[in-house]
């Protein structure tokens, strides 16, 4: 006969097995694949998608987000903003160094942000020019005197749009040629290790990590197969246990998320909101008419595109706004799919058959497929198009020329619009050399002026007006074609513990990620 | 006649040349049979084939036609063959004839010319070319031209260096011609059989280049050819076989038939060699 006693020593047993059930397990190696072939690691340097994913792990930002985009300390521990909004302190973690042992301090900080990103990084650049200053008060003090309040400023510090670089490192050198571009140094959870060039970028532990008890993975290798296919068979037969998104074929994913101990996720892409565009050269060729770009607005079919290619995920955008943008206008009037009102727009400008190049996003099968796709949309309306098929440096290389007059990509919209779509619009975000700014070269005064007011104005319904005001403006203008919202899964195996814990997913650490097995 | 007679007496070189002419007529007919563009999205993506009227062989990913692409891709593959075939002999057969016919110092510098070329593994390098000058069917005809002269080279050599010396080039020569109307007019046609065979396989094999090509993603974005077919069911192939299937046939039946018409000119045309073989 039991007695309570013993009851209780049973309960208490049992709830320290399913503690140590619960319990992180320390240990392995994960294995997943990276598409395609990251041109670098250097975060800010580099923005290529694959980059930030890898590269995630390796530096970190002042703060992260979680999945409602709410700001939690990361590389500082706390901040405080002045009364009027405009002064920002934030307090440093005092026991960070970096991957080569040089302890982090403000210095890092004031470098990363005034002199690096301002000189390499488009998207820091946006939040850059509504900073006065930006100073070290001690060693782990650091603060952001804005010119004028900012909305989404406590959103820019994400690894990817403030990375902290290393000072001592970078300092005085030649960024794009520093010889350490090669061997990335950061303060994350994961060391770089080694490249093995189309084979495997592997990071390993950053056994000094500032953060008790973190990582308990021993390494991450990132593999790099370059066919779709094969990169589907590699995690059937095991060889990767996690496929971040957009690295298997849409079809492939219905196929695989019915095996055995597989679990998929949406979750982990609040904050970037990928969204898919056309760039349209406003500068020249028939591409340079506003009435071509509304004609091929209404020339594609985006519906196709979502349920054939994307197999239903994601949104066809209203317009140059993601649904998960905030200050979304839905009266717009909508660009359906109406070759006939297309072919009127063309006969009203005088097409005359001018070619037009297109170039497709070199990111695998589903982006192909897609250009194929809106190729043959464009030449039913008319429109001559010739497909310029490049990889992906020459991909950046042709768009960083403005070397195009049609061309894939998709961009993050980072949660808010001062930060991830003004920068495709604003006519001071024009300059040659980069894939990422405003590419398409659109200029209009009035659209600038809008933009910058609604980065800036105070309350959010005095945003919201002008970021209405301003999305009636692009619908009529079309500086680019807004293709869709796209929605990314991300497949894993199910014992494969907080893979997801932040709103940028995968592209996040991978610290807190354990293998239960 | 006699050389038609001695065609048909090689059974495989009929059937080769009845598959080949009915390739032909599908590429001729393409645009008749299949009006609208290859590329045109029509039906719902993995139709299988038989499966509903008009689409005898399914449709692709896209839902594009598949048998509508074949025959239209029939037509590229046969152009490329043909083009990149015409542009090799453009190049082999003028070198080959100088070198062959000079000899020396001239047959020395052309013949390193052309071993530089036939060092470098002929796909590599052609795949080398495509990504410089970008895909194009242009640059693909010439990249494949460039990597299958030097056969016709030597060959072409060979022949006139063993004809250089007949009576009949003597004669010519002692009756005041000169270097060209020699080589033109007395060499050149007494090395065409050979020039011919060689030809009809070189078609092949530049239809098969160009299919590796567009399988490996260097083919003309713009055109839908045989080898752009499977590159784009390769990552599907598990879902609908047939997306592969039926181009990699038409290539295999295409090829085939070129060299069983190839080894059929070969028996017609040197009736010695072919009774020898008997």
């Amino acid at each position: 006969m039991k007695t309570p006693l013993a009851l209780a020593i049973t309960a208490a047993a049992m709830t320290a097995t399913s503690a140590v059930a619960q319990e992180p397990q320390y240990g392995g190696v994960i294995d997943t694949v990276i598409q395609p072939e990251p041109p670098g690691l250097v975060l800010g340097m580099i923005q290529n998608a694959p980059t930030r994913t890898v590269a995630g792990n390796i530096y970190e930002g002042l703060m992260r987000y979680t999945t409602d985009l709410e700001p939690i300390p990361q590389l500082a521990t706390e901040w405080e903003v002045s009364d009027d909004g405009l002064t920002w302190t934030f307090h440093l973690r005092e026991d960070v160094t970096w991957h080569d042992g040089e302890t982090f301090n403000a210095e890092d900080v004031v470098f990363s942000a005034d002199v690096f990103h301002r000189d390499l990084n488009p998207s820091a650049r946006a939040v850059l020019q509504h900073i006065e200053s930006i100073e070290a008060i001690d060693d782990y003090t650091v603060e952001f005197t804005l010119t004028e309040p900012f909305g989404p400023f406590p959103l820019s510090f994400e690894a990817g749009t403030f990375t902290m670089v290393p000072e001592h490192i970078y300092a005085g050198t030649d960024f794009r040629n520093n010889e350490a571009n090669n061997h990335p140094i950061g303060t994350g959870a994961f060391k770089f290790d080694e490249w093995d060039r189309g084979t495997v970028i592997k990071l390993v532990k950053n056994e000094d990590y500032y953060e008790e008890g973190l990582p308990y993975l021993d390494g991450i290798n990132w593999h790099i197969i370059p066919d779709g296919a094969s990169r589907a068979i590699a995690y059937e037969n095991g060889t990767v246990d996690v496929l971040p998104y957009g690295t298997v074929e849409n079809f492939d994913i219905p196929r695989l998320t019915e095996m055995d101990n597989t679990c998929v996720t949406e979750e982990g892409h609040e904050y970037f909101s990928p969204f898919a565009m056309l760039w349209m050269n406003n500068r020249e060729g028939p591409t340079a008419d506003k009435r071509f770009r509304q004609a091929v607005m209404y020339a594609m079919d985006r519906e196709f595109a979502r349920d054939v290619l994307w197999n239903g995920l994601g949104k066809v955008p209203l317009g140059a706004f993601g649904s998960n943008a905030k200050f979304q206008n839905d009266d717009l009037e909508p660009y359906d799919h109406d070759p006939e009102k297309a072919r009127e727009l063309l006969d009203e400008m005088g097409y005359d058959g001018e070619e037009v190049r297109l170039l497709p996003l070199p990111y695998g099968e589903t982006w192909t497929r897609w250009a194929e796709a809106v190729q043959q949309n464009l030449r039913e309306v008319g429109i001559e198009v010739t497909t310029e098929a490049t990889d992906v440096g020459g991909w950046n290389q042709r768009l960083g020329e403005w070397d195009f007059d049609l061309a894939f990509t998709y961009l993050y919209q980072y949660g808010d619009p001062a930060l991830g779509i003004s920068r495709t619009y604003l006519s001071s975000n024009i300059e040659k050399g980069s894939p990422w700014n405003n590419v398409e070269g659109y200029e209009n005064e009035k659209v600038d002026e809008l933009f910058n007011e609604a980065a800036t104005a105070y309350p959010e319904e005095e945003r919201e007006a002008l970021y209405h005001e301003v999305q009636e403006i692009l619908q009529e203008d079309v500086p680019v074609g807004w293709l869709l919202e796209l929605g990314f899964p991300t497949v894993y195996r199910c014992d494969v513990k907080n893979l997801v814990t932040s709103g940028v997913g995968v592209n996040d650490s991978f610290k807190d990620t354990w293998l239960d097995r | 006649m006699k050389f038609l007679a001695r065609f048909a007496q090689n059974r495989g070189a009929l059937i080769g040349l009845i598959i080949l002419v009915a390739i032909i007529l599908m590429a001729i007919l393409a645009p008749l049979v299949f009006p609208e563009s290859p590329w045109r999205m029509v039906q719902r993506p993995f139709l299988p084939p038989l499966e509903q009227d008009g689409f005898p062989l399914g449709t692709d990913t896209m839902g594009r036609n598949v048998a509508s692409g074949l025959m239209h891709g029939a037509w590229v593959s046969l152009l490329i063959g043909l083009v990149s075939t015409t542009v090799a002999l453009a190049i082999g057969v003028p070198l080959g004839a100088i070198a062959g016919y000079y000899g020396g110092l001239i047959d020395d510098a052309l013949m390193r010319f052309t071993e530089f070329f036939q060092t470098i593994p002929n796909f590599a390098l052609a795949i080398v070319l495509v990504a410089i000058m970008q895909p194009s069917v242009t640059s693909i005809v010439l990249a494949i031209a460039l990597v299958s002269w030097p056969p016709v080279a030597r060959l072409v050599r060979a022949e006139f260096m063993s004809l250089r010396h007949r009576e009949y080039v003597e004669a010519a020569r002692l009756v005041g011609q000169g270097d060209l109307t020699i080589i033109l007019r007395q060499i050149l046609p007494n090395t065409l059989s050979p020039i011919i065979v060689l030809a009809s396989l070189m078609v092949a094999t530049a239809i098969l280049l160009e299919s590796a090509l567009s399988f490996l993603g260097l083919g003309d974005p713009n055109v839908m050819s045989w080898g752009y077919m499977i590159g784009a069911a390769r990552t599907v192939i598990r879902q609908a076989w047939w997306l592969s299937f039926f181009p990699g046939v038409a290539i295999l039946l295409t090829v085939l038939s070129l060299n069983l018409v190839g080894e059929g000119l070969d028996d017609a045309l040197n009736p010695k060699l072919a009774r020898e073989r008997q």
